[in-house]
């Protein structure tokens, strides 16, 4: 941790990350408002003392409803990231251990998954199921699992011909004895790296289907909501598009920057 | 060629033929298991039920599963992607009258990003440490950080609406070249940023490695221009990893392209499939995302075989 604050860069992802993360878990305590409490005779109001970034095209508070998407955000990318993580360990894990046929089949699936972009991808799953708050994470973590099933496949193979695992073998530990003690512990930490690499991409996601309405429901509003009406009004008023832009912009940046600083620090080889 | 390199290119594109596949099977799959009868979803709750009938006839949808998935594959062999349910057109003109403009918006967006990322990367590799390096490292961090579409809306918000320099909507066709290249530029800007810091990135890492090298040193020691070392000796040799993750990215740039058209209300790809989804038009939804699929497995196949032209060392891998 300590590594990660030294680089200026890193500091400042990590502040970001906090902010972000402080207006996740305590929005409903921090909001000076309620995020959709109506106010039409205060509508797109400036920035002032009592609402510090404005208000909407319904003259709900900017600042409260912002807060309150951090919430969003992070729910939706903390649950769809644990869910492609456990499910893409699985699968690349089998793969390693399966070899052969099994092994080819479950590449050529994380292939084909991966042939979508997953913008696109999310797309045409919100198509069919249409949109809501749980198809959302479920579609976003089955975008991550290839990336998190190929990650844990290359570890696992790397640390098969370990000779301590052969040790282990020769010794006569079972493969789930195995698993559980020397190869999990093993490949957790670049799993971690790259879960905390994906946190802005999955923002990125959510915040992008729920600009053009495919995303959360409402009454839930996530930055992408924000962003977008925001751009409805714009002839109204450029403020409300502009400060949640920048949140959105500020939160991707400070995953990205924090991301990038804890991978430095547990190998400082990748840079 | 030697026999390597057909057998590398062999085996890559018998790799892409099942993933293309694969992808057909799973937007296939997706249609089968929408929820709920797809003629009522379809045709609203007014049609009546001898039109819906015929309706269900005329789609296929009463044969078995495995019967309209050999048709849906046999139809795409042809190039017959569909009919789109509201208007009636082939999908396959649907899609052809705005892949041009996609496809103009993403290759204006890579190729200003590498006219723009290769020679930063390259500066900044001169520099390892200096402020220039500092500074271009933390530029190309946000700009890879920040997502394309709220690229698009601060770049509408500053320049067309603020400045009023530059025209927000549509494409300015039948206005002339002039025009379209004017309301171009934000959209291709908006997308190329974010590829502008990667390629400045990769490229910088490459060639810091290859600038190392005891061939670059002996260029040094003939007395060789600076700018000929970078350009001529050593961008050759650092082109080749960067390139390899390019294709990766350009899965990233396609999903940011359909926002930016969304944001810039140009016609495309992204346009064509909200819509699709609005009004539940699965051919055109379908047909669309496997375009889309088709481009991005196409690029990558692309980027192999540039890679294993210009490193014949890969062919053996």
């Amino acid at each position: 941790m300590a590594r990660i604050l030294q680089t200026p860069a890193g500091a400042l992802g990590t502040a970001l990350v906090a902010l972000v993360a402080i207006a996740a878990l305590f929005a409903p305590w921090i909001a000076p408002y309620d995020p959709d409490q109506l106010a039409v005779l205060d509508r797109f109001a400036g920035l002032s003392p009592a609402h510090w970034l404005g208000t909407d095209q319904l003259g709900r508070d900017l600042l409260s409803r912002l807060l309150h998407g951090a919430t969003v955000a992070m729910a939706v990318s903390a649950s769809a990231i644990a869910i492609a993580l456990v499910a893409g360990t699985l699968l690349g894990v089998a793969a390693a251990a399966l070899g052969g046929w099994g092994e080819r089949a479950i590449l050529v699936l994380f292939d084909i998954v991966a042939a979508f972009p997953s913008l696109v991808l999310a797309l045409a799953v919100v198509a069919v199921f249409g949109p809501g708050n749980g198809h959302l994470v479920g579609i976003v973590a089955i975008t991550l699992v290839p990336q998190f099933g190929r990650v844990a496949r290359a570890q696992v193979l790397t640390l098969q011909s370990l000779p301590f695992l052969e040790a282990e073998r020769i010794l006569g530990a079972s493969p789930w004895r195995i698993l559980r003690y020397h190869l999990l512990p093993n490949i957790a930490g670049p799993l971690i790296v790259l879960a905390s690499m994906e946190v802005p991409s999955v923002i990125t996601i959510e915040a992008g289907l729920s600009f053009i309405g495919l995303g959360v429901r409402p009454p839930l509003a996530s930055w992408g909501t924000l962003i977008y009406d925001g751009y409805s009004y714009l002839s109204d008023s450029t403020l409300p598009v502009l400060v949640s832009s920048l949140a959105l912009a500020l939160a991707t940046l400070g995953f990205t920057l924090f991301g990038e600083a804890l991978r430095d620090a547990a190998d400082p080889r990748a840079r | 060629m030697t026999g390597l390199g057909v057998r590398f290119l062999l085996g890559r594109l018998l790799q892409t033929v099942l993933v293309v596949l694969g992808a057909m099977a799973l937007l296939f799959a997706l249609t089968v298991i929408v929820p709920g009868d797809p003629a009522a979803a379809l045709l609203g709750p007014q049609a009546s039920p001898q039109y819906a009938k015929q309706f269900v006839a005329e789609m296929g949808l009463d044969q078995p599963i495995p019967v309209r998935f050999v048709r849906f594959f046999g139809h795409v062999l042809t190039g017959d992607l569909g009919t789109d349910v509201v208007s009636g057109r082939k999908v396959s003109a649907a899609i052809s009258a705005v892949l041009p403009y996609t496809v103009t918006l993403t290759a204006a967006a890579i190729g200003l990003a590498v006219l723009l990322g290769v020679p930063l990367g390259c500066w900044a590799a001169t520099r390892p440490g200096s402020w220039v390096d500092n500074i271009l490292a933390g530029i190309s961090v946000a700009l890879i950080a920040i997502p394309s579409f709220v690229v698009a809306i601060l770049l509408l918000l500053v320049f067309s609406v603020w400045l009023d320099w530059l025209p927000v909507l549509g494409t300015g066709r039948g206005d002339g070249v002039g025009e379209a290249a004017r309301r171009l530029v934000l959209p291709a800007v908006a997308l190329a940023v974010g590829w502008i810091g990667f390629i400045a990135r990769l490229v910088r890492t490459a060639m810091l490695e290859v600038l190392a090298e005891p061939y670059i040193r002996t260029a040094r020691a003939y007395g060789l221009p600076s700018l000929d070392i970078v350009f001529k000796y050593a961008l050759r040799n650092a082109a080749i990893p960067p390139l390899a993750i390019l294709g990766l990215g350009i899965g990233r740039l396609l999903g940011g392209a359909v926002l930016v058209e969304i944001v810039f209300g140009r016609p495309g790809l992204g346009r064509l499939v909200l819509d699709a989804i609005n009004v539940r038009n699965y051919p055109v939804l379908q047909g669309a995302v496997l375009v889309v699929v088709l481009l991005f497995v196409a690029a990558n196949l692309l980027v192999d075989i540039l890679y294993s032209a210009i490193d014949p060392r890969i062919r053996r891998g």
